[in-house]
């Protein structure tokens, strides 16, 4: 039961990492890709969390949380840098 | 029955995330696309570590209560770079499906 | 008071959040968090130019639970929009006119508003008087901005800054 739950929940986020690896190269414009980028590591945090479950193992939960931390952070140095052109003022 | 629950919560997190994730693909403007990975993606991931914390609680007899510290982080966070993409965006002047704001030439600094 | 224990809050906080990541509470890690929970404070102490005081808790608590509901009721309607197709969207910028003043409160309802049903706040005016808001499907701003004032600034203004006076 909860294993085909996982193989699902697998299945469902790299079809959104497909769809996010799309808008990524589409483009059309820079704050497209960093959004991309950014729903990217969200993502990513997803499927650490299910691989965590399915491993049944609870150290993943760190990798989880630093991607949360870089993820956040980077996003909002690429937005500094549209919105100002440089980042550290 | 637990597996039950888990198996709801972990279905409806990632499926919110795709959904998430289809709006940033198909939405026509950027402003819209927007609204797919700030609130969906981020309900998503939330229940997926809520699932996680109840997962791990139960096996380990003890509770495991640190998930909610990625969920809390992820909730005050999205809305954050939401605002500042949008800020970009609106500064690079992209085009819109809906008429543009009146434009703000020196942007201040909130949240 | 002040001078020891300068943001009790903070400090309580920074308490709960140390045991959350240890994942276990034992009396050696609530010292280690209680002394973090003292010392950060000061080395941060310039980032909090104005002490924050939370006037009403249980409106608090009720603002908080109305940000969980908005924020489930959200995630569902942006996911029912999204499966619906872009074709029937009308998205729209709105302007809401603050009537709060202070930047903490400002950034909370920014954030609640893009936390909740289709909105998204994108940008703050220079004078922090008016906030552009994206919506993604309307017909009808004003019973937007109506609704952003009522159910979240209303609480917001009772909470951080009812006694400021008119603003």
């Amino acid at each position: 039961m909860l294993n085909t739950a996982l193989v699902i929940a697998f299945a469902l986020v790299s079809l959104a990492f497909l769809l996010n690896f799309w808008r990524l190269l589409k483009g059309p414009d820079a704050p497209d890709r960093i959004l991309a980028l950014d729903t990217l590591y969200v993502n990513t945090i997803a499927l650490v969390v299910i691989f965590g479950i399915h491993r049944g193992n609870a150290i993943y939960f760190e990798a989880a949380l630093l991607i949360a931390m870089m993820g956040f952070v980077s996003t909002v140095a690429l937005c500094k840098y549209l919105l100002r052109g440089d980042i550290i003022e | 029955m637990i597996d039950i629950l888990l198996s709801v919560l972990i279905l409806t997190g990632a499926a919110l995330t795709f959904i998430g994730s289809l709006g940033l693909a198909r939405l026509r403007d950027f402003y819209s696309r927007l609204h797919g990975p700030t609130k969906a993606t981020t309900l998503g991931v939330g229940c997926l570590l809520i699932a996680s914390a109840v997962f791990f609680s139960l096996r380990d007899e003890g509770v495991s209560l640190h998930e909610v510290l990625v969920t809390l982080f992820l909730f005050i966070t999205a809305p954050v770079s939401a605002h500042l993409l949008g800020k970009a965006a609106l500064h690079l002047k992209l085009k819109s499906l809906a008429p543009m704001p009146a434009q703000d030439d020196a942007p201040s600094d909130p949240a | 008071m002040r001078r020891i224990l300068p943001h009790p809050l903070l400090t309580l906080t920074l308490v709960i959040l140390w045991l959350l990541l240890v994942n276990q509470v034992s009396v050696g890690h609530l010292v280690l968090g209680a002394l973090l929970g003292w010392l950060i404070p000061f080395a941060t102490t310039r980032f909090w130019p104005e002490s924050t005081r939370i006037r009403h808790p249980l409106t608090l608590l009720h603002y908080l639970w109305v940000l969980m509901v908005g924020i489930v009721h959200g995630s569902f309607h942006v996911a029912r929009l999204i499966l619906q197709g872009p074709d029937h969207l009308r998205p729209a910028f709105v302007e809401v006119p603050l009537a709060l003043s202070t930047d903490l409160a400002i950034s909370l309802l920014a954030n609640t508003i893009s936390l909740t049903p289709g909105t998204v706040s994108v940008q703050l005016s220079t004078d922090k008087r008016t906030l552009t808001v994206h919506v993604l499907d309307t017909d009808d701003a004003d019973a937007v901005v109506a609704e952003i004032k009522q159910h979240y600034e209303v609480p917001l203004m009772k909470i951080f800054e009812q006694d400021v006076g008119s603003c």
